[in-house]
């Protein structure tokens, strides 16, 4: 039961957690540099054109949703065995999630860096 | 790759560790909660420590938004797994959590991860943007790229 509740909230967690990555990386690449947008526009203009951005409103709620499974998770397992299993396997799922919706070159060297990853996660996990 | 850019992606890898490690100290003080009582979830906030890593982790989110603002999705996520050393770290001696070898051995291959994304570009660049925005990155590419045996330029 105990592991059960810890994987499916870690499952959960996950699929928020890519979900919100991608449209918050869409929403950020279409509001543009920060740093820039605050010499020309200051903090409230980057506030507001972030907050206008509907792929943002979408990311937070999807964030959110991960907010909550990781407590759920946590109030299960250790923080050392929660956060990276969820981040590494977020991880992949973005690398996959990040190259067919965002287009992003996702070239050997970071494929290479996903398979490290994914061994680690397995030794965390086992 | 700037300075500055590099500060943002420490913050997202530290705030966002010890904002983690914060809120599991505070849930291991509010206890384990039952599938029949999921509105406990919600109340855990009330816990000072969940609070105080709720603060850390909106200023780990403010680093992370600026950071997709100027970087790959896949660029900045390994680059910022750092923040797993630090966790691991946290966790042992702040929480005081026990680190099995093979869960270090696995800290270490994430960690290693890291460092085959880190030295790579930053950003692909998309026909459709303006070039200007890539210009910084350039020169650091390039001798990368050739080191990786990457043919796609």
């Amino acid at each position: 039961m105990k592991h059960l509740l810890t994987w499916s909230s870690i499952t959960v967690l996950v699929v928020f957690s890519v979900l919100g990555d991608i449209v918050l990386s869409r929403a950020m690449k279409q509001v543009g540099d920060v740093h820039e947008l605050w010499h020309r526009a200051g903090w409230w203009g980057v506030a507001k054109r972030i907050l206008g951005n509907a792929n943002f409103v979408i990311g937070i709620l999807a964030m959110t949703g991960g907010f909550f499974a990781m407590l759920f998770a946590l109030s299960w397992a250790d923080v050392s065995l929660v956060a990276p299993a969820a981040a590494s396997l977020t991880f992949l799922g973005n690398a996959v999630a990040a190259k067919i919706f965002l287009r992003e070159k996702v070239d050997r060297r970071r494929w290479i860096a996903a398979a490290l990853v994914a061994a680690g996660v397995a030794l965390i996990a086992g | 790759m700037t300075l500055r850019k590099y500060l943002v992606l420490a913050g997202v890898a530290v705030f966002g560790a010890v904002g983690d490690s914060m809120l599991a100290h505070g849930m291991k003080q509010v206890g384990r909660i039952s599938i029949h009582h999921l509105q406990e979830v919600v109340l855990a906030v009330l816990n000072p420590w969940v609070a105080g890593g709720i603060l850390l982790l909106l200023a780990f989110f403010a680093a992370y938004m600026s950071a997709l603002s100027w970087a790959d999705l896949t660029y900045v996520l390994p680059a910022t797994s750092m923040g797993y050393v630090v966790l691991a770290l946290m966790a042992r001696f702040a929480l005081h959590e026990h680190i099995s070898q093979l869960r270090w051995t696995g800290i270490i291959l994430i960690s290693a991860g890291v460092g085959f994304v880190a030295g790579g570009p930053s950003r692909t660049p998309h026909p459709h943007e303006e070039p200007e925005l890539f210009e910084e990155n350039e020169p650091e590419e390039e001798p990368e790229e050739v080191a990786a045996g990457g043919v796609n330029r």
